[in-house]
């Protein structure tokens, strides 16, 4: 029974962190209709340059607010001097142009900082919380984290004219355009927020598995499962996914098929539960007219 | 003149004591009166780019060997290709070096996987595939593979120490291990069950992960749960690191035996916490640059000097350019041997000719040792203890 | 076809056939895996271009149909010709059992499915209890076939002209395949499956065939490429050869099937370019390169070409003031259907 719980929590705590790169994953399909494979790579390079300002000597709450906003910059600016030319192409030549991105953040960071991991501090202290064995206090701080950016952005979606506008302009341009809304800004401020939410996904990572250029390599396949299984426009189903994922991973490779077959358990879980819900547990069936 | 002439021949033959040619210069493709083409294969991207260090500080030493002179008047062409740890690519490099760069030979070309894919062109080719840089036990085969060669000790060698070490301290350990899924971890494995022999046993839980898992705290906590209280750390560095902080974390505290690939203290064990790295036993063969106890030791500090001066962009902080720097030293060596035979059979013979060649780099007491029978030139290692603050040797030295 | 699409494809073929004959070893053996890597890409353009199913998980197949051709030579001494057929059948069922649950998904969820058999597969190869087969992660090491019948060519030379004309031959069958009955209903499944189901296509059906069909390819290849390599090892089949595939596919473009060989020259040749503009970070100058090559050429390669044949026929016909020329052109599109391709 013990060890149950402790796998469990064990599981918690790897699901905190799928749960906040799907977050990310999440607000830029919300943002855009697309999933941004580049993601990881982003966070990872901004959790880098957090890195490099610590080291700079700037304390790790300014490091963090100043990563957050450089963040935002660059996730602006991809989007309108990257993505922006590959608007009206296929489907298909946009996630090349993703994965474009990925190998080229891969392997600036490689080049820049080596492939030699680095530790990245936490700001949540390091006595694990009332001495417990399961989880240390980084774990559950940073699971704290990861729900309130989820409070702030279902918030941010559901209660302001932002969030409406930027959801409008996602779902449909030509008539957020007809009303005004200025869909190209919008498209650039998703891409924003989710670099930012990116990085901060990035910041509390980091510290668990050890900063280097292929940490979130590993994280994207779980994060992408987790996404997809809680529902692709659900901020609050990427999140539930993520635990999900998380736990169950921990749970089937230790009592159930150990851990040589766990991609392969992923890879049936997930084609399991979306033949049965098609759209994740929580996402929204779309009715589309013929 | 001809009295000049005698020392001057004694010196040169003793230099060449090993070589049969004397003043006759041969050549296979590759070499010339001024040239030596070496090539090499490396991850620099992909899972194992960590490791692309090492080719670069090879690179950057030969450029020091040919800033002084070269070897016997001969400088060296090295020439490296990336393969991103893929074998597919590896046998594209290895077939572009051999039949386009027209190398001499290939060295230091890393990865088992890689190595097992240009394993058979190379023999086939009779080129020489030099001290591979890949732990694995086949590499040691000179009756069926007589243009392969490895250089570090085995992970089968490694292993059974680790079991030796156990039989006699603790007879009554329950192991619990955790390896990499692939060749290299299933190697340390195979080896560590040999030692064992009949008391395999012994082993209450064996676990795996994948280099793309992202954390194996489950694992950790799952050799917990099966009681055991010894822990084999078959491990790459950024795993090691987390396994080391996990048993500690989640109160398990084993005794700790953690492979030789993830012992580095810089790039492994302060990222874990030197804290929670006290009582862990490995082994080593080379000395450990990121070790402060080592600061000061003459390796140490010329290594330093040469990262300096000619990989200033290399990490002071990782065990991977000291490894390449001692490689490369052992490379020259075999080449000096050579003098102006450069055939690729006397490549070989000279590689195989290596009779207690002592590096700096390595630890005192472990030498180089071939023969025609022995192709593998490093095999002793030496038990070593962290103290919180440094690794510590004790006991003999182990192995051949 | 009209007589200069033939006159086009025998200057192509000539050329292809003397290849081996003027370049080296070296540079036989990589344009071998050209034409395996094009096999591999027309499987992928068959259910994604031309049907419209994401696929990232197609190196899965590809290492299905390796380690078919592995095994059978290995352990039970097939002659290489024979294990391609085996390789197929093998790959053709699996592709065809994984387009059944496939059937319920869409977009991005097909996606994340086939990616998770992707990223999966190397973990299934190295598992101990089929190990005594695959070999785990040694590997299986294969001897490379000689010319038979005596000859002289190099056994280089000769697996290029056994790949050369499987490739003709599996190229062929998809261009008859596609510009018949099955190809009008695929792509009508691509672009409108509503209407397509209510004119009586039968959705399901086509949509597993696609799958099985495009994995025979692909196995097929990859049968090929373990034979050229003479190597199979589980991690050579992980998840970045699936996006390799994915990009090759885009790059030579979608619904195309001469994309397919431009795809396989990028895939191939690009990253050895691209390794020697810059040492340091040449994974970045190849992402710099997709890059280019999807701003300027948004439809691939072949797509491009397309357009720029459309354009000048259009051109020449009002320079020369016909009417009623073929304006639908020559070597860039030897598909039936659009040109355009949503994924």
């Amino acid at each position: 029974m013990d060890a149950f719980i402790h796998q469990f929590l064990a599981g918690l705590a790897t699901g905190g962190i799928y749960a906040s790169v799907a977050l990310a994953l999440v607000m830029i399909y919300q943002a855009t209709h697309h999933v941004n494979f580049a993601q990881g790579e982003l966070a990872m390079f901004c959790t880098y340059l957090a890195w490099s300002l610590i080291n700079a000597g700037f304390g790790y709450w300014s490091a963090f607010l100043i990563t957050v906003m450089l963040a935002f910059v660059l996730g602006v600016l991809i989007e309108r001097v990257i993505v922006r030319p590959v608007e009206n192409s296929p489907v298909l030549a946009v996630v090349v142009v993703f994965i474009a991105l990925l190998v080229i953040f891969n392997s600036i960071a490689g080049w820049i900082y080596s492939y030699t991991i680095k530790t990245f501090p936490s700001p949540f202290p390091a006595e694990p919380f009332f001495g417990n064995k399961y989880m240390s206090s980084h774990e559950i701080g940073s699971i704290g984290v990861t729900l309130v950016v989820l409070l702030l952005l279902y918030a941010f979606f559901r209660y302001t004219p932002l969030g409406l506008a930027m959801r409008a302009a996602a779902q449909n341009p030509a008539s957020a355009k007809l009303v005004g809304i200025r869909v190209g800004w919008m498209l650039a401020l998703g891409w924003g927020l989710a670099a930012a939410i990116g990085a901060v996904a990035g910041m509390m990572v980091a510290p668990v598995v050890f900063l280097d250029p292929n940490m979130m390599g590993g994280i994207l396949l779980y994060a992408f499962a987790a996404a997809l299984v809680g529902g692709v426009d659900s901020p609050g189903g990427a999140v539930f996914g993520g635990f999900l994922v998380g736990v169950l991973e921990n749970l089937l490779g230790a009592f159930v098929i150990g851990n040589e077959l766990k991609l392969a358990v992923a890879l049936v879980l997930i084609v399991g539960v979306l033949v049965v819900k098609p759209t994740g547990f929580f996402g929204k069936v779309h009715v589309s007219r013929v | 003149m001809k009295r000049s002439f005698v020392p001057v021949a004694l010196v040169i033959a003793a230099a060449l004591a090993a070589s049969p040619a004397l003043a006759q210069k041969k050549y296979d493709t590759g070499a010339t009166d001024t040239e030596i083409k070496i090539g090499n294969i490396n991850p620099y991207s992909g899972p194992a780019s960590a490791y692309g260090a090492i080719g670069k500080a090879i690179g950057a030493y030969f450029k020091k060997i040919n800033d002084e002179g070269g070897i016997n008047g001969r400088k060296i062409n090295f020439i490296t290709y990336d393969d991103g740890y893929s074998p597919p690519k590896a046998v594209e490099m290895a077939r572009r070096l051999v039949e386009q760069d027209e190398v001499l030979f290939i060295f230091q070309s890393l990865g088992t996987p890689s190595n097992s894919a240009i394993h058979k062109y190379m023999n086939a080719k009779k080129v020489p595939q030099l001290f591979v840089a890949t732990g694995a036990t086949k590499w040691n085969d000179p009756a069926n593979n007589p243009w392969t060669m490895g250089w570090q000790p085995n992970y089968q060698t490694e292993g059974t120490i680790y079991a030796q070490q156990i039989l006699k301290s603790a007879p009554n350990a329950k192991i619990g291990i955790l390896y990499q899924n692939d060749d290299y971890g299933k190697d340390v494995l195979a080896g560590f069950k040999n030692g064992l022999g009949a008391k395999s046993g012994m082993i209450v839980k064996e676990v795996t992960y994948e280099v793309t898992d992202p954390t194996v705290d489950s694992q950790i906590v799952q050799l917990q749960s099966a009681g055991a209280d010894t822990f084999i750390n078959i491990t790459t560095p950024k795993f090691a690191a987390m396994a080391i902080r996990k048993a500690y974390d989640s109160g398990w505290k084993p005794t700790h035996y953690l492979n030789n690939v993830g012992a580095a203290v810089g790039s492994v064990l302060v990222p874990a916490g030197l804290d929670k790295s006290a009582g862990l036993i490995s082994t080593r063969y080379l000395k450990d640059p990121t070790d402060k106890s080592f600061a000061n030791d003459p390796a140490i500090v010329e290594w330093t000097a040469f990262m300096k001066k000619y990989y200033a962009d290399g990490n002071l902080l990782d065990a991977n350019p000291f490894y390449g720097w001692a490689v490369a030293q052992t490379m020259v060596q075999v080449l000096k041997q050579c003098g102006d035979n450069l055939t690729r059979e006397n490549v070989m013979k000279q590689a195989a000719s290596l009779k207690d060649f002592a590096l700096a780099a390595l630890l005192p007491g472990i030498k180089i040792n071939t023969s025609a029978t022995d192709f593998a030139p490093i095999e002793s290692m030496q038990l070593i203890k962290f103290d919180g603050k440094q690794w510590v040797g004790f006991g003999d030295i182990m192995g051949k | 076809m009209s007589r200069r699409v033939l006159i086009v494809l025998a200057v192509v073929l000539l050329a292809a056939c003397a290849l081996p004959l003027v370049v080296s070893n070296y540079r036989v053996f990589q344009f071998t895996m050209v034409l395996v890597y094009a096999i591999a890409l027309l499987g992928l353009n068959l259910l994604t271009g031309y049907n419209g199913q994401i696929s990232l998980g197609h190196g899965a197949f590809y290492a299905i149909g390796a380690y078919c051709a592995a095994i059978l030579m290995d352990k039970f001494g097939v002659p290489y010709w024979a294990t391609l057929p085996a390789a197929g059948a093998v790959c053709f069922v699996v592709g065809f059992l994984f387009g059944l649950p496939a059937l319920r998904l869409e977009g991005l969820y097909l996606a994340l499915a086939t990616f998770a058999l992707g990223v999966s597969m190397p973990q299934l190869l190295k598992y101990h209890l089929i190990e005594k087969w695959t070999g785990g992660v040694q590997g299986i090491v294969i001897v490379k076939p000689d010319p038979p019948f005596g000859l002289r060519l190099s056994p280089d030379q000769w697996l290029y002209y056994f790949t050369l004309a499987v490739m003709i031959l599996m190229f062929v069958l998809a261009w008859n395949l596609l510009r018949g009955r099955v190809g009008r209903a695929l792509i009508a499944i691509r672009d409108q499956h509503v209407a397509a189901e209510a004119m009586g296509v039968n959705s399901a059906l086509y949509k597993t065939l696609a799958f099985g069909v495009s994995a025979m390819y692909t196995g097929i290849a990859g049968a090929l490429g373990a034979i050229a390599i003479q190597f199979v090892a589980p991690d050579s089949f992980n998840i970045f050869l699936s996006i390799t595939f994915l990009v090759g596919v885009v790059i030579g473009g979608l619904a195309s099937i001469s994309g397919a060989i431009y795809g396989a020259l990028f895939i191939q040749f690009v990253p050895n370019f691209a390794d020697e503009i810059s040492k340091a970070a040449p994974w970045a100058i190849f992402g710099v390169f997709l890059l280019a090559f999807v701003y300027v050429m948004p439809f691939g390669v072949a797509g491009a070409i397309r357009m720029l044949l459309a354009r000048l026929a259009r051109k020449a016909q009002n320079d020369s003031g016909t009417a009623g020329m073929a304006t639908n052109s020559a070597a860039g599109a030897k598909t039936p259907g659009s040109s355009n391709a949503t994924g």
